[in-house]
């Protein structure tokens, strides 16, 4: 077992053992090229690690708990999560750590470095990991360096790599990872090099950005970019980029700097030097056999070589691969910022206004064609926002993430969900309409006569006050039972609010409601004192984003839950008239086809049906979810498939479902625990459930199919377990 | 993807492929516990061992019939966490003879053919569980249970 190789030792059977990055640097090193010193810890190193930490079977048990194909993403970025604040809290075996310490110690010293992942498997798998992986730039200090080490560890497991790794059918139980340990060569101005463009086989193409290439490789800034002829190596042309500022390395780490005047009107080559990079790139392919892909930094006048590896086409994805959607949900701190600016700015103003619009119009007025029209403009209104909520609104949830790894890392806390408590406690639309329900239930409570009338449904002769309330309501947030089934089974009435109403009234205040203390702001500044004064408001801006996107991961459903009420409710206006007879009105048929061509949108999933795939006999007594709400709690079960469901619902009851939708979210109150079969920690279920104490799993396959209504369920909020019936044989 | 709901093929692949279970007895509210080798009906509903009469769990048989035998797949690895599967059955166990014994005895020798002198040695009992409920623990804590009362 070697657990470090210095380049020098490295030779092509080790290729298993150190991976294609680090057995390509050794060659370039070998045959003269200019490449900063390193040593890579083996593949060894990594299984010493996780062996040596009883890691390896955790890890197992974590993507285990359920059949991968069955995972959301956001059940597997929670995987994910998980297994990375294992890696950065595991104690290091103790002989591997004097192993690694003395070596890495006497090779570098206080010297900066760049430490970069080399996955084995990427050439075993013939297809291209690049920037699936971490790498981190400027880490100075055997400390800081072996604390870096553990998270390029890590980032074997994160979200997107577990991904690649099921798309190419990879066993993630044999993977492993060496790390490349690499003195930083902090170059005035670094780039990229194709020696043959992945697009046109005659070209080649060089990039270059001023300071670190970092910053290009991520995308956060734009570089120059030059395409050369391969037969005459001549610049065919030179695309300048807006030059504005620069990656540069800064105490423990990269911060961007404003760009020099002079420098911005100056492309960071001259075509002498863009000739130099290309020379190199076609040494280094005919070193290797096959055009290269270079990675380059210009460092006090001399090239060198910081990685090389084999140009991969850029083949079509084929259909249904969402690889590189998924890939698109990690976006960077920068663009999460722009997105906000968008989404706040622009598109939930547009919504409200959209909303409130259509909340004028009187459809009763409205002729049988002018109906119709109505009905397919609402569709289509409702179409374009449930476009947008997947193009933004979803991807704009990778702030809490990005957040959340920040925290993580900062602090590393026993409870990798900890960082949620930051958030918490954030106005949410839902929790507002919550609010108002327990106002009106509170009436209800204290005044018999209403809870008369609302048995009785007679409130509009009896209480016509309450009754209005209740109206405005509904108005404001929507038939409570729509959005549960989609819109299509909503009864456009106060009957399901009527029962909710009774069922809170029937019980003392919860307590627990949206009063759960949560110590936010000592943890917020334990977070921002974690950091040096230099980079604090930069980690209180994430903070703040962070807030923003779990903020709109409710009440982007609240809105765009409105807007589809005004669907729904135009569309059950056409089907009440469809109902009533001995009507002539020509446009009854156009009114026919509006309704006919409804099409809900893919927002909601399929309302899950009480299937009967449990045979006879068989019955559930444990599942398994995640845990995504602390605490336990046991109740009779209220499985909730449709509105009715919903309307039955119950003080004490434990909410199963198949998706809980914030729009049905005013019901959590009312439960002992929340069960869903949708995962994640993040999914509104979730989210709610914490914010009211209660104890949630998520992610428990076919919760609704495998439990029936009554069945006594304990919810296991800690582990992730539901157990069903009381245990007797 | 197979249904959560459908473990029948699941628990005959188990009882297939297991040469050993743990039984558990009692006697006097003493509990025991020893390994069986045993065979499996294809429709699940008897699991059959044989004993020398001189057992103690024989002898704890003759005073309550109601046993648990345990099946597992684990292979004493660290891997088992996540891969093995066990199952707990709850029956009861009586003495079979005659002709009913000489038809499962040839299932039961067909999977141990090792032991057929046990199972035809005259002071050997060969034993019939009626199985009563299957509780099946997979993904170290997923558990199912199939009722397979008379």
């Amino acid at each position: 077992m070697k657990l470090i190789l210095s380049s020098g030792d490295i030779t092509a059977s080790d290729l298993r053992r150190v991976g294609g990055k680090a057995l390509a640097l050794a060659a370039l090193a070998g045959a003269g090229f200019r490449v900063p010193a390193f040593l890579c810890l083996t593949a060894d190193a990594y299984r010493a690690f996780v062996d040596g930490s009883g890691l390896r079977e955790r890890i197992l048990l974590e993507l285990h708990r359920k059949d991968f194909k069955e995972m959301r993403w956001e059940e597997i970025w929670d995987c994910a999560t998980r297994i990375r604040n294992l890696f950065l809290r595991k104690p290091w075996p103790a002989s591997l750590e004097a192993v690694l310490r003395r070596e890495l110690q006497e090779r570098f010293g206080e010297r900066p470095v760049v430490i970069r992942s080399s996955a084995p498997e990427e050439d075993a798998a013939g297809s291209s990991f690049a920037g699936l992986h971490e790498s981190y730039v400027n880490v100075r200090g055997t400390p800081a360096v072996l604390e870096h080490i553990r998270k390029v560890w890590a980032s074997l497991w994160s979200d997107a790599a577990l991904l690649y790794r099921q798309e190419l059918g990879l066993d993630a139980g044999r993977s492993a990872m060496a790390v490349v340990v690499q003195e930083l060569a902090e170059g005035d101005v670094s780039g990229v090099c194709f020696s043959q463009s992945p697009t046109e086989p005659s070209q080649a193409v060089v990039e270059g950005v001023y300071g670190l290439n970092q910053a290009l490789v991520d995308g956060d800034v734009q570089p120059d970019r030059w395409i050369l002829d391969r037969d005459f190596g001549r610049i065919l042309a030179h695309a300048p980029a807006p030059r504005t500022r620069k990656l540069t390395a800064a105490g423990q780490g990269i911060e961007f700097a404003e760009l020099p005047d002079d420098l911005r009107g100056r492309a960071p080559l001259g075509a002498e030097e863009v000739l130099a990079v290309y020379e190199i790139a076609l040494r280094a392919e005919r070193h290797f056999g096959r055009p290269q892909d270079l990675e380059w930094t210009l460092c006090g006048g001399s090239l060198h070589l910081l990685q090389s590896r084999p140009v991969t086409a850029q083949a079509q994805a084929p259909e249904g691969d969402r690889r590189a959607w998924y890939l698109s949900l990690h976006r960077s701190f920068e663009s999460l910022k722009e997105l906000r600016r968008k989404i706040e700015g622009e598109q939930i103003p547009a919504m409200i206004r959209t909303a409130d619009a259509l909340a004028g119009i009187d459809l009763g007025q409205l002729s049988d064609g002018e109906l119709a029209a109505e009905i397919r403009r609402r569709w289509e209104i409702n179409h374009h926002w449930a476009n947008v909520y997947w193009a933004d609104f979803i991807p704009f949830a990778h702030g809490i993430r990005l957040f959340g790894q920040v925290y993580n890392d900062q602090l590393k806390p026993d409870d990798p969900y900890e960082f949620v408590n930051l958030l918490t406690r954030t106005e949410m639309a839902s929790l507002e309409r919550n609010r108002l329900l327990a106002a009106l239930a509170d009436q209800v409570r204290e005044n018999r006569d209403l809870a008369d009338c609302l048995e009785a449904g007679d409130c509009l002769e009896k209480a016509p006050e309450f009754r209005q309330a209740m109206e405005r309501f509904i108005e404001r947030f929507g038939d409570l039972s729509c959005s549960v089934t989609g819109g299509t089974q909503c009864e456009g009435a106060a009957r399901p609010l009527a029962r909710i109403l009774l069922a809170m009234a029937s019980r003392p205040t919860n307590a627990a409601g949206g009063a759960r203390p949560v110590p936010a702001a000592a943890l917020a500044q334990r977070f921002l004192d974690s950091f040096p004064e230099s980079r604090r408001s930069e980690a209180g801006e994430l903070l703040d984003l962070a807030r923003a996107s779990y903020r709109l991961r409710d009440d982007d459903n609240i809105h765009l839950g409105r807007i589809e009420s005004h669907l729904t409710a135009a569309a059950a206006e056409g089907r009440r008239r469809l109902g009533l007879a001995g009507t002539a009105d020509p446009g009854r048929g156009e009114l026919q086809a509006a309704l006919e061509g409804l099409d809900f949108g893919s927002r909601h999933p399929a309302a899950a049906t009480a299937s009967a795939s449990l045979e006879d006999g068989v019955r559930p007594r444990q599942l398994i979810g995640q845990p995504a709400g602390p605490g336990l709690a046991r109740g009779p079960a209220r499985v909730v498939c449709r509105h009715a469901d919903l309307e039955e619902f119950a003080w004490g009851e434990v909410l199963v479902c198949d998706a809980v939708d914030p729009n049905m979210t005013f019901v959590v109150p009312l439960s002992a625990a929340v069960v869903e079969r949708r995962g994640g920690m993040l999914i509104h279920g979730a989210i709610i459930a914490r914010e009211y104490g209660i104890p949630c799993v998520t992610g428990v396959p076919e919760a609704a199919t495998l439990i029936r209504t009554g069945d006594l369920l304990t919810v296991d909020g800690y582990l992730g377990i539901v157990t069903v019936g009381a245990g007797e044989l | 993807m197979q249904a959560a709901g459908d473990i029948r093929p699941l628990l005959r692949d188990l009882l297939n492929r297991q040469r050993l279970a743990a039984l558990a007895t009692h006697r006097d509210g003493q509990p025991y516990a020893n390994l069986v080798a045993f065979a499996a009906s294809d429709d699940l509903r008897f699991l059959y061992f044989v004993t020398p009469r001189s057992t103690r769990k024989f002898g704890n048989l003759q005073g309550d019939c109601r046993v648990a035998l345990l099946v597992s797949s684990s292979r004493n690895q660290e891997t088992d966490f996540h891969e093995a599967a066990a199952l707990t059955v709850l029956g009861s166990a009586a003495e079979i003879t005659g002709p009913e014994k000489e038809a499962a005895a040839k299932r039961y020798i067909e999977k141990h053919p090792y032991l057929e002198d046990f199972v035809q040695a005259p002071t050997c009992a060969f034993v019939k569980v009626q199985v009563r409920t299957c509780i099946l623990v997979k993904n170290f804590q997923q558990v199912m249970e199939l009722d397979l009362a008379p």
